[in-house]
């Protein structure tokens, strides 16, 4: 086995980890991926690189975080069970494994008829639970799906995600337990805003013991304007946008949106600190990745462990 | 039961344009149960299509009747001997119908006057929905008689997934979500701990994965 790599070694070690949220380009230019991860290297300890997010196309996840690994940065490949079946996931399982990508974040991807290609045909073979356990079995077991060995086990870093905004609430913490118990070692939630429901879910998550069996990183999402509060609110399903906040980012003028969306991450990020069994934040700054070494500064996180 | 929708009547009309007399098959099952393909609508059918042809200046004759069942060859091989002079079958059967007729008769130009859509349920007078996926290798029993197959939008066994929002599915707001609905039963049977079981992947050779399906009993056969 080789040794773990550094978000596995900073959780496991006991530090805050920060890791950021990084979407891929809509074509195939290599230099945008290279410009964002640009802008995270040095202020966070891994790079969640999106698989196709709302399912509209986008380079491959596994590409996208090569170029980030040549860039020196830890990529986690995100895998979504939407347009692959167990034959093509465990192919690439395998194929970033061979890469030296050790983080491997497995989740079901929103429905094509969100994105650019609504009449695709989806595929959802498997569910983001058994992807989780597929990779351990690949990994522990050292077999594929349908029994066979694997000639050179995959070594991955196994995340997982959880919502602790959808419904219904009760089980959202069982849910992740499930996850868990499937394999995975880390997990990032949806969005924080609604902070004393999270605290609550986090409640939950205590009292299963779930804390003590993987790192739970909070996600966080810096907001540019009302506008794009009030989309969240209302467009995106499984979002809780408290209508305190919408109001609060439409009180001041224009020129002062960003900042004041800023003030309400940073804030955010010391109350979910404050929660026992939260491991660390997981920033998307969707399409305003510049923003998080700023956000991490702001938020005295700046200073990255350096783990041998 | 299986549900279908008729087709847009223009589109109808389209296929119909290069004949001068068709047969109009209705099918007296799931066809006539939701109220595209029995005799009441073959007949309202029939009109229109005359009427529209009769205002372009283009009569066509359309006779119409409708089998007690299409998908079944007892019936459809009634129709042999009545199947003369006509330019084109529309049927109005589910595709099960529709592909009989043009198996039985492969000389005949057939063509579809619905889409089949699923099977389902009537909810209420006028609403229909889907229930099976008819993937052949049922969990109902592990899901509390409600089908993640057919009702969750990405098919998870180990749901809910992440969109799901005030019990609704995250792609409609009329559509409930498959997993609120398990969730709610397992608590009112007092066995919500049985979600913690992990769903295995499945075997889904048995659905249409595993290619056209087939069932032979061998003591029914004469």
């Amino acid at each position: 086995m080789t040794a773990p790599d550094n978000l596995e070694k900073v959780l496991s070690r006991g530090h805050f980890a920060v890791t950021a949220e990084c979407g891929p380009p809509r074509g195939a230019d290599p230099e945008s991926i290279r410009r964002k991860g640009g802008y995270l290297k040095g202020s966070v300890d891994a790079v969640n690189v999106t698989d196709n997010q709302t399912a509209v196309v986008r380079m491959s996840s596994m590409a996208a975080c090569l170029i980030l690994k040549e860039a020196g940065l830890e990529p986690i490949l995100q895998m979504t069970v939407r347009d692959r079946n167990r034959i093509a996931l465990q192919s690439d399982i395998l194929g970033a494994a061979a890469l030296g990508i050790r983080n491997i974040l497995c989740l079901s991807g929103d429905h094509q008829s969100f994105g650019d290609h609504p009449g695709a045909k989806n595929v959802h073979d498997i569910d983001s639970v058994q992807l989780v356990d597929t990779v351990r079995t690949m990994r522990d077991e050292g077999r594929f799906l349908g029994g066979d060995e694997i000639k050179g086990r995959p070594e991955l870093f196994i995340g997982c995600v959880e919502n602790p905004f959808a419904d219904p609430f009760e089980i959202r913490a069982l849910r992740l337990a499930k996850k868990i118990k499937a394999g995975a070692r880390f997990v990032q939630t949806q969005c924080i805003f609604n902070v004393e429901k999270f605290a609550r879910w986090m409640a939950m998550v205590r009292d299963l013991g779930l804390h003590e069996k993987a790192f739970v990183l909070a996600g966080i999402t810096p907001m540019k304007s009302p506008g794009m509060a009030r989309y969240m609110k209302n467009s995106v399903p499984g979002m809780d946008v408290p209508d305190h906040l919408v109001e609060r980012m439409a009180s001041v003028p224009k020129e002062r949106h960003r900042e004041e969306g800023i003030a309400i991450c940073l804030e955010t990020i010391e109350e979910v600190k404050a929660i026992e069994g939260v491991a660390g934040i997981h920033i998307m700054a969707i399409e305003w990745e510049e923003i998080v070494p700023d956000i991490v500064r702001g938020a005295g996180l700046k200073t990255r462990p350096q783990e041998p | 039961m299986i549900v279908a929708d008729r087709k847009p009547f223009d589109e109808i009309i389209g296929m119909v344009a290069p004949c001068e007399r068709i047969l109009l098959i209705g099918c007296n099952e799931c066809a006539t149960v939701c109220a595209v393909g029995g005799a009441k609508e073959g007949a309202l059918l029939a009109s229109q299509i005359r009427m529209r042809r009769h205002t372009e200046g283009r009569p066509i004759e359309v006779d119409e009747k409708t089998l007690e069942r299409q998908c079944d060859p007892e019936y459809v091989n009634a129709l042999a001997g009545t199947m003369d002079g006509y330019d084109a079958i529309l049927s109005i059967a589910c595709g099960c119908g529709i592909q009989l007729i043009a198996e039985t008769y492969p000389g005949k130009r057939v063509l579809p006057g619905v889409n089949t859509r699923f099977m389902g349920i009537t909810e209420e007078h006028g609403i229909w929905a889907e229930r099976c996926q008819g993937c052949g290798n049922c969990v109902l029993d592990r899901t509390c008689g409600i089908c993640p197959i057919t009702r969750c939008a990405k098919s998870i066994l180990n749901g809910p997934c992440g969109g799901s929002q005030d019990g609704k599915c995250e792609l409609r707001n009329d559509t409930p979500c498959a997993w609120q609905l398990i969730i709610d039963r397992l608590g009112a049977l007092g066995e919500l701990d049985r979600y913690g079981e992990i769903e295995k992947p499945r075997d889904w050779s048995s659905s249409r994965d595993g290619g056209p399906r087939r069932r032979v009993r061998e003591d029914m056969r004469i």
